[in-house]
Protein backbone atom coordinates (compact mmCIF):
# COMPACT_ATOMS: atom_id res chain seq x y z
CA UNK A 1 0.00 0.00 0.00
CA UNK A 2 1.37 3.32 -0.99
CA UNK A 3 0.17 6.32 0.95
CA UNK A 4 1.30 9.74 -0.12
CA UNK A 5 -0.19 12.45 1.91
CA UNK A 6 -0.76 15.48 -0.21
CA UNK A 7 -2.44 17.35 2.55
CA UNK A 8 0.76 17.47 4.55
CA UNK A 9 2.16 20.17 2.35
CA UNK A 10 0.62 23.39 3.70
CA UNK A 11 1.74 22.59 7.21
CA UNK A 12 5.12 21.51 6.02
CA UNK A 13 5.59 24.80 4.25
CA UNK A 14 4.74 26.80 7.30
CA UNK A 15 6.82 24.75 9.70
CA UNK A 16 9.63 24.31 7.22
CA UNK A 17 10.33 27.99 7.21
CA UNK A 18 10.16 28.04 10.94
CA UNK A 19 12.56 25.19 11.33
CA UNK A 20 15.39 26.79 9.41
CA UNK A 21 15.30 29.75 11.75
CA UNK A 22 14.31 32.20 9.07
CA UNK A 23 14.16 30.50 5.73
CA UNK A 24 14.64 32.70 2.76
CA UNK A 25 11.31 32.60 1.11
CA UNK A 26 11.01 34.89 -1.81
CA UNK A 27 8.16 36.99 -0.61
CA UNK A 28 6.01 39.05 -2.90
CA UNK A 29 9.02 39.62 -5.12
CA UNK A 30 8.59 41.83 -8.14
CA UNK A 31 6.94 39.12 -10.17
CA UNK A 32 5.11 41.65 -12.27
CA UNK A 33 8.39 42.63 -13.89
CA UNK A 34 9.15 40.65 -16.99
CA UNK A 35 11.79 38.04 -16.35
CA UNK A 36 14.18 39.57 -18.86
CA UNK A 37 14.20 42.90 -17.03
CA UNK A 38 15.06 41.20 -13.78
CA UNK A 39 17.88 39.27 -15.39
CA UNK A 40 19.15 42.43 -17.02
CA UNK A 41 19.11 44.29 -13.72
CA UNK A 42 20.85 41.45 -11.93
CA UNK A 43 23.60 41.43 -14.55
CA UNK A 44 23.82 45.22 -14.42
CA UNK A 45 24.26 45.03 -10.65
CA UNK A 46 27.07 42.52 -11.09
CA UNK A 47 28.74 44.68 -13.74
CA UNK A 48 28.48 47.80 -11.57
CA UNK A 49 30.03 46.01 -8.60
CA UNK A 50 32.90 44.65 -10.69
CA UNK A 51 33.55 48.08 -12.19
CA UNK A 52 33.50 49.69 -8.75
CA UNK A 53 35.94 47.07 -7.43
CA UNK A 54 38.16 47.60 -10.47
CA UNK A 55 38.06 51.39 -10.03
CA UNK A 56 38.83 51.09 -6.33
CA UNK A 57 41.79 48.86 -7.11
CA UNK A 58 43.10 51.13 -9.87
CA UNK A 59 42.71 54.29 -7.78
CA UNK A 60 45.59 53.20 -5.58
CA UNK A 61 43.66 53.57 -2.32
CA UNK A 62 44.73 50.05 -1.46
CA UNK A 63 47.95 48.39 -2.47
CA UNK A 64 47.51 45.79 -5.22
CA UNK A 65 49.29 43.20 -3.10
CA UNK A 66 46.67 43.71 -0.40
CA UNK A 67 43.56 43.91 -2.52
CA UNK A 68 44.10 42.89 -6.13
CA UNK A 69 42.09 44.19 -9.07
CA UNK A 70 38.78 42.49 -9.76
CA UNK A 71 40.04 41.58 -13.22
CA UNK A 72 43.13 39.94 -11.71
CA UNK A 73 40.97 37.84 -9.39
CA UNK A 74 38.64 36.77 -12.19
CA UNK A 75 41.54 35.87 -14.46
CA UNK A 76 43.14 33.92 -11.64
CA UNK A 77 39.87 32.08 -10.95
CA UNK A 78 39.70 30.98 -14.57
CA UNK A 79 43.36 29.99 -14.43
CA UNK A 80 42.80 27.84 -11.34
CA UNK A 81 40.67 25.47 -13.39
CA UNK A 82 43.84 24.50 -15.24
CA UNK A 83 45.86 23.81 -12.11
CA UNK A 84 46.18 20.11 -11.26
CA UNK A 85 46.76 20.84 -7.57
CA UNK A 86 43.63 22.98 -7.41
CA UNK A 87 41.53 20.31 -9.11
CA UNK A 88 42.82 17.71 -6.64
CA UNK A 89 41.90 19.99 -3.75
CA UNK A 90 38.46 20.74 -5.17
CA UNK A 91 37.80 17.02 -5.56
CA UNK A 92 39.05 16.38 -2.02
CA UNK A 93 36.66 18.98 -0.60
CA UNK A 94 33.80 17.41 -2.54
CA UNK A 95 34.80 14.00 -1.21
CA UNK A 96 34.80 15.04 2.44
CA UNK A 97 31.55 16.95 1.88
CA UNK A 98 29.86 13.87 0.47
CA UNK A 99 31.27 11.51 3.11
CA UNK A 100 30.50 13.83 6.00
CA UNK A 101 27.01 14.70 4.82
CA UNK A 102 26.22 11.06 4.03
CA UNK A 103 27.26 9.87 7.47
CA UNK A 104 25.40 12.76 9.11
CA UNK A 105 22.18 11.83 7.27
CA UNK A 106 22.61 8.16 8.16
CA UNK A 107 23.00 9.03 11.83
CA UNK A 108 20.66 12.00 12.23
CA UNK A 109 17.54 10.77 10.43
CA UNK A 110 17.14 7.54 12.45
CA UNK A 111 17.99 9.42 15.66
CA UNK A 112 15.46 12.09 14.73
CA UNK A 113 12.81 9.45 14.06
CA UNK A 114 13.50 7.93 17.46
CA UNK A 115 13.47 11.25 19.30
CA UNK A 116 10.43 12.48 17.43
CA UNK A 117 8.40 9.37 18.08
CA UNK A 118 9.32 8.57 21.66
CA UNK A 119 8.60 11.60 23.87
CA UNK A 120 10.40 10.20 26.92
CA UNK A 121 13.69 9.75 25.07
CA UNK A 122 13.27 13.17 23.57
CA UNK A 123 12.78 15.09 26.79
CA UNK A 124 15.52 13.05 28.44
CA UNK A 125 18.12 13.83 25.75
CA UNK A 126 16.97 17.39 25.27
CA UNK A 127 19.41 18.84 27.79
CA UNK A 128 22.30 16.95 26.18
CA UNK A 129 21.31 18.26 22.76
CA UNK A 130 20.92 21.79 24.08
CA UNK A 131 24.38 21.71 25.61
CA UNK A 132 26.18 20.08 22.69
CA UNK A 133 24.60 22.06 19.90
CA UNK A 134 26.06 25.49 20.74
CA UNK A 135 29.60 24.08 20.67
CA UNK A 136 30.72 24.98 17.15
CA UNK A 137 32.66 22.39 15.18
CA UNK A 138 35.63 24.70 14.63
CA UNK A 139 36.13 24.81 18.39
CA UNK A 140 36.85 21.10 18.28
CA UNK A 141 39.58 21.45 15.63
CA UNK A 142 42.53 21.42 18.08
CA UNK A 143 41.01 18.55 20.08
CA UNK A 144 40.12 16.41 17.06
CA UNK A 145 43.57 17.08 15.62
CA UNK A 146 45.11 15.48 18.71
CA UNK A 147 42.43 12.82 19.11
CA UNK A 148 42.07 11.48 15.58
CA UNK A 149 45.26 12.69 14.01
CA UNK A 150 45.89 14.08 10.56
CA UNK A 151 44.11 12.99 7.43
CA UNK A 152 40.76 12.98 5.73
CA UNK A 153 39.00 11.42 8.72
CA UNK A 154 39.69 14.50 10.82
CA UNK A 155 37.83 16.86 8.51
CA UNK A 156 35.04 14.34 7.97
CA UNK A 157 34.55 13.90 11.73
CA UNK A 158 34.12 17.65 12.15
CA UNK A 159 31.72 17.83 9.21
CA UNK A 160 29.61 15.00 10.63
CA UNK A 161 29.47 16.70 14.03
CA UNK A 162 28.40 20.03 12.52
CA UNK A 163 25.99 18.60 9.94
CA UNK A 164 24.08 16.32 12.32
CA UNK A 165 22.29 19.12 14.20
CA UNK A 166 20.21 20.76 11.47
CA UNK A 167 19.15 17.36 10.08
CA UNK A 168 18.31 15.97 13.51
CA UNK A 169 16.32 19.01 14.61
CA UNK A 170 14.47 19.37 11.32
CA UNK A 171 13.53 15.69 11.40
CA UNK A 172 12.07 16.19 14.88
CA UNK A 173 10.22 19.37 13.83
CA UNK A 174 8.90 17.54 10.79
CA UNK A 175 7.56 14.71 12.93
CA UNK A 176 5.89 17.23 15.23
CA UNK A 177 4.02 18.53 12.25
CA UNK A 178 2.63 15.21 11.02
CA UNK A 179 -1.15 15.21 10.87
CA UNK A 180 -2.25 13.17 13.91
CA UNK A 181 -5.47 12.23 12.12
CA UNK A 182 -3.50 10.43 9.40
CA UNK A 183 -1.48 8.52 11.99
CA UNK A 184 -4.59 7.55 13.92
CA UNK A 185 -6.39 6.51 10.75
CA UNK A 186 -3.61 4.12 9.82
CA UNK A 187 -3.42 2.84 13.39
CA UNK A 188 -7.18 2.30 13.38
CA UNK A 189 -6.83 0.14 10.28
CA UNK A 190 -4.44 -2.06 12.19
CA UNK A 191 -1.13 -0.85 10.89
CA UNK A 192 1.79 -1.26 13.27
CA UNK A 193 3.96 1.52 14.57
CA UNK A 194 6.71 0.97 12.00
CA UNK A 195 4.21 1.01 9.16
CA UNK A 196 2.81 4.32 10.40
CA UNK A 197 6.30 5.77 10.52
CA UNK A 198 7.09 4.47 7.04
CA UNK A 199 3.87 5.47 5.34
CA UNK A 200 2.85 8.63 7.17
CA UNK A 201 5.65 10.14 9.23
CA UNK A 202 8.52 9.82 6.74
CA UNK A 203 6.70 11.13 3.65
CA UNK A 204 5.18 13.96 5.65
CA UNK A 205 8.46 14.93 7.33
CA UNK A 206 10.54 14.46 4.18
CA UNK A 207 10.47 18.15 3.11
CA UNK A 208 11.68 19.18 6.56
CA UNK A 209 14.45 16.61 6.45
CA UNK A 210 15.42 17.90 3.03
CA UNK A 211 15.59 21.48 4.34
CA UNK A 212 17.80 20.20 7.15
CA UNK A 213 20.07 18.45 4.66
CA UNK A 214 20.34 21.63 2.63
CA UNK A 215 21.34 23.68 5.66
CA UNK A 216 23.73 20.89 6.69
CA UNK A 217 25.26 20.87 3.22
CA UNK A 218 26.29 24.51 3.36
CA UNK A 219 27.55 24.03 6.91
CA UNK A 220 29.57 21.03 5.70
CA UNK A 221 31.30 23.14 3.04
CA UNK A 222 32.08 25.86 5.58
CA UNK A 223 33.50 23.36 8.07
CA UNK A 224 35.49 21.56 5.37
CA UNK A 225 37.11 24.79 4.20
CA UNK A 226 37.44 26.25 7.70
CA UNK A 227 39.29 23.20 8.98
CA UNK A 228 41.65 23.35 6.02
CA UNK A 229 42.30 27.07 6.47
CA UNK A 230 43.16 26.55 10.15
CA UNK A 231 45.20 23.35 9.93
CA UNK A 232 46.67 23.52 6.42
CA UNK A 233 47.43 20.14 4.84
CA UNK A 234 47.12 18.31 8.15
CA UNK A 235 43.51 17.30 7.51
CA UNK A 236 44.33 16.14 4.00
CA UNK A 237 43.85 17.93 0.69
CA UNK A 238 41.07 20.43 0.12
CA UNK A 239 40.16 23.96 -0.84
CA UNK A 240 40.94 25.13 2.70
CA UNK A 241 44.45 23.66 2.47
CA UNK A 242 44.87 25.35 -0.92
CA UNK A 243 43.95 28.69 0.62
CA UNK A 244 46.25 28.05 3.58
CA UNK A 245 49.11 27.24 1.16
CA UNK A 246 48.50 30.49 -0.70
CA UNK A 247 49.00 32.43 2.53
CA UNK A 248 51.88 30.65 4.24
CA UNK A 249 54.86 32.67 3.06
CA UNK A 250 53.28 35.92 1.92
CA UNK A 251 49.54 36.25 1.51
CA UNK A 252 48.68 35.89 -2.16
CA UNK A 253 45.30 37.57 -1.91
CA UNK A 254 44.43 37.14 -5.58
CA UNK A 255 44.72 33.35 -5.30
CA UNK A 256 42.77 33.27 -2.03
CA UNK A 257 39.93 35.34 -3.48
CA UNK A 258 39.88 33.26 -6.65
CA UNK A 259 39.68 30.06 -4.59
CA UNK A 260 36.93 31.58 -2.44
CA UNK A 261 35.04 32.41 -5.62
CA UNK A 262 35.21 28.75 -6.59
CA UNK A 263 34.06 27.77 -3.13
CA UNK A 264 31.03 30.03 -3.55
CA UNK A 265 30.25 28.47 -6.92
CA UNK A 266 30.63 25.03 -5.38
CA UNK A 267 28.15 25.97 -2.64
CA UNK A 268 25.61 27.22 -5.20
CA UNK A 269 26.04 24.12 -7.34
CA UNK A 270 25.61 21.71 -4.42
CA UNK A 271 22.57 23.61 -3.20
CA UNK A 272 21.06 23.39 -6.67
CA UNK A 273 21.91 19.67 -6.78
CA UNK A 274 20.12 18.96 -3.51
CA UNK A 275 17.11 21.03 -4.59
CA UNK A 276 16.95 19.11 -7.85
CA UNK A 277 17.34 15.75 -6.13
CA UNK A 278 14.66 16.75 -3.65
CA UNK A 279 12.27 17.64 -6.44
CA UNK A 280 12.88 14.27 -8.03
CA UNK A 281 12.48 12.42 -4.76
CA UNK A 282 9.49 14.36 -3.47
CA UNK A 283 7.44 15.23 -6.53
CA UNK A 284 4.42 16.06 -4.38
CA UNK A 285 6.36 18.93 -2.87
CA UNK A 286 7.38 20.56 -6.09
CA UNK A 287 5.90 23.98 -5.43
CA UNK A 288 7.25 24.23 -1.94
CA UNK A 289 10.80 23.38 -2.93
CA UNK A 290 10.76 25.72 -5.85
CA UNK A 291 9.96 28.64 -3.62
CA UNK A 292 12.63 28.24 -0.98
CA UNK A 293 15.96 30.08 -1.26
CA UNK B 1 4.17 14.42 31.42
CA UNK B 2 3.92 17.44 33.68
CA UNK B 3 6.32 20.34 33.34
CA UNK B 4 8.17 19.72 36.60
CA UNK B 5 8.58 16.04 35.75
CA UNK B 6 10.06 16.95 32.38
CA UNK B 7 12.51 19.40 33.89
CA UNK B 8 13.50 16.93 36.61
CA UNK B 9 14.07 14.23 34.02
CA UNK B 10 16.23 16.58 31.96
CA UNK B 11 18.35 17.58 34.95
CA UNK B 12 18.66 13.95 36.02
CA UNK B 13 19.93 12.95 32.59
CA UNK B 14 22.45 15.78 32.65
CA UNK B 15 23.70 14.85 36.12
CA UNK B 16 23.80 11.16 35.21
CA UNK B 17 25.72 11.95 32.04
CA UNK B 18 28.33 13.93 33.97
CA UNK B 19 28.52 11.21 36.62
CA UNK B 20 29.11 8.47 34.05
CA UNK B 21 31.75 10.63 32.37
CA UNK B 22 33.43 11.24 35.75
CA UNK B 23 33.44 7.56 36.72
CA UNK B 24 34.57 6.40 33.29
CA UNK B 25 37.46 8.87 33.13
CA UNK B 26 38.72 8.17 36.66
CA UNK B 27 38.59 4.48 35.83
CA UNK B 28 40.24 4.67 32.41
CA UNK B 29 42.66 7.60 33.03
CA UNK B 30 42.35 8.65 29.41
CA UNK B 31 44.69 11.46 28.42
CA UNK B 32 42.25 12.72 25.84
CA UNK B 33 39.15 12.77 28.00
CA UNK B 34 39.84 14.48 31.33
CA UNK B 35 37.27 14.13 34.11
CA UNK B 36 34.59 16.85 34.27
CA UNK B 37 35.76 17.72 37.78
CA UNK B 38 39.27 18.34 36.41
CA UNK B 39 37.88 20.54 33.65
CA UNK B 40 35.79 22.60 36.05
CA UNK B 41 38.72 22.95 38.49
CA UNK B 42 40.90 24.05 35.60
CA UNK B 43 38.34 26.62 34.48
CA UNK B 44 38.01 27.94 38.02
CA UNK B 45 41.75 28.29 38.60
CA UNK B 46 42.49 29.80 35.23
CA UNK B 47 39.62 32.21 34.84
CA UNK B 48 37.28 32.58 37.78
CA UNK B 49 39.50 32.70 40.88
CA UNK B 50 40.37 36.37 40.58
CA UNK B 51 39.82 39.15 43.09
CA UNK B 52 36.33 40.32 43.98
CA UNK B 53 37.07 43.78 42.56
CA UNK B 54 37.43 42.17 39.14
CA UNK B 55 34.20 40.18 39.49
CA UNK B 56 36.34 37.11 40.32
CA UNK B 57 37.90 37.21 36.87
CA UNK B 58 41.61 36.44 36.69
CA UNK B 59 43.93 38.48 34.46
CA UNK B 60 43.89 35.54 32.03
CA UNK B 61 40.12 35.89 31.78
CA UNK B 62 40.04 39.68 31.40
CA UNK B 63 42.90 39.46 28.90
CA UNK B 64 41.35 36.77 26.71
CA UNK B 65 37.65 36.15 27.30
CA UNK B 66 36.66 39.81 27.38
CA UNK B 67 38.50 40.75 24.16
CA UNK B 68 36.82 37.82 22.39
CA UNK B 69 33.38 38.92 23.58
CA UNK B 70 34.18 42.51 22.63
CA UNK B 71 35.08 41.44 19.08
CA UNK B 72 31.82 39.54 18.77
CA UNK B 73 29.84 42.54 20.03
CA UNK B 74 31.62 44.99 17.72
CA UNK B 75 31.25 42.70 14.71
CA UNK B 76 27.56 42.17 15.35
CA UNK B 77 27.02 45.89 15.88
CA UNK B 78 28.56 46.67 12.49
CA UNK B 79 26.61 43.85 10.84
CA UNK B 80 23.35 45.21 12.28
CA UNK B 81 24.21 48.80 11.33
CA UNK B 82 24.78 47.65 7.74
CA UNK B 83 22.29 44.81 7.43
CA UNK B 84 19.20 46.34 8.99
CA UNK B 85 18.89 49.56 6.92
CA UNK B 86 20.13 47.92 3.72
CA UNK B 87 17.78 44.98 4.25
CA UNK B 88 14.81 47.29 4.74
CA UNK B 89 15.74 49.29 1.63
CA UNK B 90 16.11 46.11 -0.42
CA UNK B 91 12.91 44.63 0.92
CA UNK B 92 10.87 47.72 0.15
CA UNK B 93 12.36 48.56 -3.25
CA UNK B 94 11.72 46.02 -5.98
CA UNK B 95 14.08 47.91 -8.29
CA UNK B 96 16.99 47.91 -5.87
CA UNK B 97 16.56 44.26 -5.04
CA UNK B 98 16.44 43.35 -8.74
CA UNK B 99 19.84 44.97 -9.16
CA UNK B 100 21.42 43.46 -6.07
CA UNK B 101 19.68 40.16 -5.41
CA UNK B 102 21.85 37.90 -7.62
CA UNK B 103 24.93 39.43 -5.99
CA UNK B 104 23.51 38.85 -2.53
CA UNK B 105 22.72 35.23 -3.25
CA UNK B 106 26.23 34.68 -4.50
CA UNK B 107 27.72 36.61 -1.60
CA UNK B 108 25.78 34.49 0.84
CA UNK B 109 27.14 31.31 -0.67
CA UNK B 110 30.75 32.46 -0.29
CA UNK B 111 32.13 30.74 2.81
CA UNK B 112 33.31 33.55 5.10
CA UNK B 113 35.99 31.28 6.58
CA UNK B 114 37.89 31.35 3.29
CA UNK B 115 38.43 35.10 3.68
CA UNK B 116 40.07 35.12 7.09
CA UNK B 117 43.57 35.61 5.66
CA UNK B 118 42.34 38.27 3.25
CA UNK B 119 41.01 40.28 6.16
CA UNK B 120 44.31 39.88 7.98
CA UNK B 121 46.12 41.10 4.84
CA UNK B 122 43.87 44.14 4.47
CA UNK B 123 43.49 45.19 8.11
CA UNK B 124 46.71 43.60 9.44
CA UNK B 125 46.81 41.25 12.41
CA UNK B 126 44.79 42.34 15.41
CA UNK B 127 41.37 43.19 16.74
CA UNK B 128 40.45 45.37 13.75
CA UNK B 129 40.82 42.53 11.23
CA UNK B 130 38.91 40.12 13.47
CA UNK B 131 36.04 42.56 13.96
CA UNK B 132 35.89 43.21 10.20
CA UNK B 133 35.91 39.47 9.53
CA UNK B 134 33.10 38.80 12.02
CA UNK B 135 31.10 41.75 10.63
CA UNK B 136 31.53 40.46 7.07
CA UNK B 137 30.31 36.98 7.92
CA UNK B 138 27.42 37.96 10.16
CA UNK B 139 25.97 40.65 7.88
CA UNK B 140 24.51 38.09 5.47
CA UNK B 141 21.94 36.38 7.71
CA UNK B 142 20.84 39.74 9.15
CA UNK B 143 20.61 41.38 5.73
CA UNK B 144 18.73 38.55 4.01
CA UNK B 145 16.30 37.96 6.84
CA UNK B 146 15.59 41.69 7.23
CA UNK B 147 14.97 41.90 3.50
CA UNK B 148 12.53 39.02 3.77
CA UNK B 149 10.81 40.66 6.74
CA UNK B 150 10.52 44.06 5.07
CA UNK B 151 8.83 42.41 2.09
CA UNK B 152 6.25 40.76 4.28
CA UNK B 153 4.73 44.00 5.60
CA UNK B 154 0.97 43.66 5.38
CA UNK B 155 -0.06 45.45 2.14
CA UNK B 156 -3.31 46.53 3.78
CA UNK B 157 -1.31 48.41 6.39
CA UNK B 158 0.99 50.09 3.85
CA UNK B 159 -2.04 51.17 1.84
CA UNK B 160 -3.75 52.49 4.94
CA UNK B 161 -0.60 54.46 5.78
CA UNK B 162 -0.54 55.84 2.25
CA UNK B 163 -4.22 56.75 2.38
CA UNK B 164 -3.61 58.71 5.56
CA UNK B 165 -0.56 60.33 3.93
CA UNK B 166 1.77 59.23 6.67
CA UNK B 167 5.16 60.86 6.01
CA UNK B 168 7.94 58.49 4.92
CA UNK B 169 9.84 58.77 8.21
CA UNK B 170 6.76 57.84 10.22
CA UNK B 171 5.93 55.04 7.80
CA UNK B 172 9.37 53.55 8.34
CA UNK B 173 9.49 53.87 12.12
CA UNK B 174 5.85 53.07 12.89
CA UNK B 175 5.07 50.43 10.30
CA UNK B 176 7.98 48.94 8.38
CA UNK B 177 10.54 48.55 11.16
CA UNK B 178 8.14 46.88 13.63
CA UNK B 179 6.89 44.52 10.92
CA UNK B 180 10.49 43.66 10.00
CA UNK B 181 11.77 43.06 13.52
CA UNK B 182 10.62 39.43 14.00
CA UNK B 183 12.55 38.35 10.92
CA UNK B 184 15.48 40.56 11.85
CA UNK B 185 15.75 38.75 15.17
CA UNK B 186 15.62 35.38 13.43
CA UNK B 187 18.61 36.54 11.39
CA UNK B 188 20.36 37.99 14.43
CA UNK B 189 20.14 34.65 16.24
CA UNK B 190 21.82 32.90 13.31
CA UNK B 191 24.44 35.64 13.24
CA UNK B 192 25.20 35.36 16.96
CA UNK B 193 26.12 31.69 16.73
CA UNK B 194 27.99 32.41 13.51
CA UNK B 195 29.92 35.21 15.24
CA UNK B 196 31.20 32.73 17.82
CA UNK B 197 32.48 30.45 15.04
CA UNK B 198 34.14 33.29 13.15
CA UNK B 199 35.71 34.64 16.35
CA UNK B 200 37.27 31.25 17.11
CA UNK B 201 38.51 30.77 13.53
CA UNK B 202 40.10 34.19 13.34
CA UNK B 203 41.79 33.63 16.69
CA UNK B 204 42.98 30.16 15.74
CA UNK B 205 44.52 31.48 12.53
CA UNK B 206 46.31 34.46 14.02
CA UNK B 207 45.85 36.41 17.21
CA UNK B 208 47.80 37.44 20.26
CA UNK B 209 44.94 36.96 22.74
CA UNK B 210 41.40 35.62 22.96
CA UNK B 211 39.72 32.29 23.61
CA UNK B 212 40.79 30.82 20.28
CA UNK B 213 44.37 31.87 21.00
CA UNK B 214 44.26 30.11 24.38
CA UNK B 215 42.93 26.96 22.73
CA UNK B 216 45.58 27.07 20.04
CA UNK B 217 48.22 27.30 22.77
CA UNK B 218 46.64 24.44 24.70
CA UNK B 219 46.60 22.35 21.52
CA UNK B 220 50.25 22.90 20.67
CA UNK B 221 51.27 22.25 24.29
CA UNK B 222 49.25 19.02 24.40
CA UNK B 223 47.27 20.50 27.31
CA UNK B 224 44.09 18.45 26.91
CA UNK B 225 42.42 19.74 30.07
CA UNK B 226 43.00 23.29 28.87
CA UNK B 227 41.47 22.43 25.50
CA UNK B 228 38.41 20.93 27.13
CA UNK B 229 38.10 23.96 29.41
CA UNK B 230 38.00 26.15 26.30
CA UNK B 231 35.40 23.93 24.63
CA UNK B 232 33.16 23.98 27.71
CA UNK B 233 33.60 27.75 28.04
CA UNK B 234 32.60 28.30 24.41
CA UNK B 235 29.61 26.01 24.80
CA UNK B 236 28.45 28.01 27.81
CA UNK B 237 29.08 31.29 25.97
CA UNK B 238 27.14 30.08 22.93
CA UNK B 239 24.24 29.04 25.12
CA UNK B 240 24.31 32.32 27.07
CA UNK B 241 24.53 34.52 23.97
CA UNK B 242 21.61 32.74 22.35
CA UNK B 243 19.60 33.05 25.57
CA UNK B 244 20.47 36.76 25.76
CA UNK B 245 19.25 37.42 22.22
CA UNK B 246 16.08 35.44 22.93
CA UNK B 247 15.51 37.53 26.06
CA UNK B 248 15.92 40.80 24.17
CA UNK B 249 13.70 39.47 21.41
CA UNK B 250 10.99 38.51 23.89
CA UNK B 251 11.16 41.96 25.43
CA UNK B 252 11.20 43.90 22.17
CA UNK B 253 8.65 41.74 20.41
CA UNK B 254 6.21 41.37 23.30
CA UNK B 255 3.54 43.11 21.19
CA UNK B 256 4.16 40.73 18.29
CA UNK B 257 3.75 37.63 20.43
CA UNK B 258 0.54 39.08 21.81
CA UNK B 259 -0.76 39.96 18.37
CA UNK B 260 0.01 36.50 16.98
CA UNK B 261 -1.06 34.78 20.21
CA UNK B 262 2.15 32.82 20.44
CA UNK B 263 2.51 31.05 23.73
CA UNK B 264 6.00 29.62 23.85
Amino acid sequence: MRVQLNYASPQATRGGRHATGGGHRRGPSPAWKPRATRWGRGLAGLAILLLLAQALGSSGLLRRSVLPLASTVLARAVGLAGSAQFRTDLAATLESWALGLGIAVAVAVPCGLLLGNVPVVRSATRSLVEFLRPVPAVVLIPLIALLIGPGLQMGVTLIVYAAIWPILLNTIYGLDDVDPLAKETLAAFGFGRMAVIRHVCLPSAAPFILTGIRVASSIAIIVAIGTGVVTGRIDGNGLGAYIADATTSSPNTAVVLAAALWAGLLGLALNALITWAGRRALPWHHGYLGELW
Amino acid sequence: MSRTATITLRLLVLVAGCAIWQVWTTWRHSVYFPAPSAIVTQMYHRWFSGSATHLLLTPAATGNILPSLGRIAAGLAIATAVGLPLGIALGRSARLSAYLEPLLHFGRSLPAVAFVTVFIAIFSLGTQSEVAFIAFGTTWPILLNTMDGARSVDPLQTETARAFRLPLGRRITALIVPATLPKFFAGLRISVSLALVLMVISELVGSSNGIGYLMNNAGTNYDLTGLWAGIVLLGILGYALNAAVLGVERHVLAWHRGARRLTT
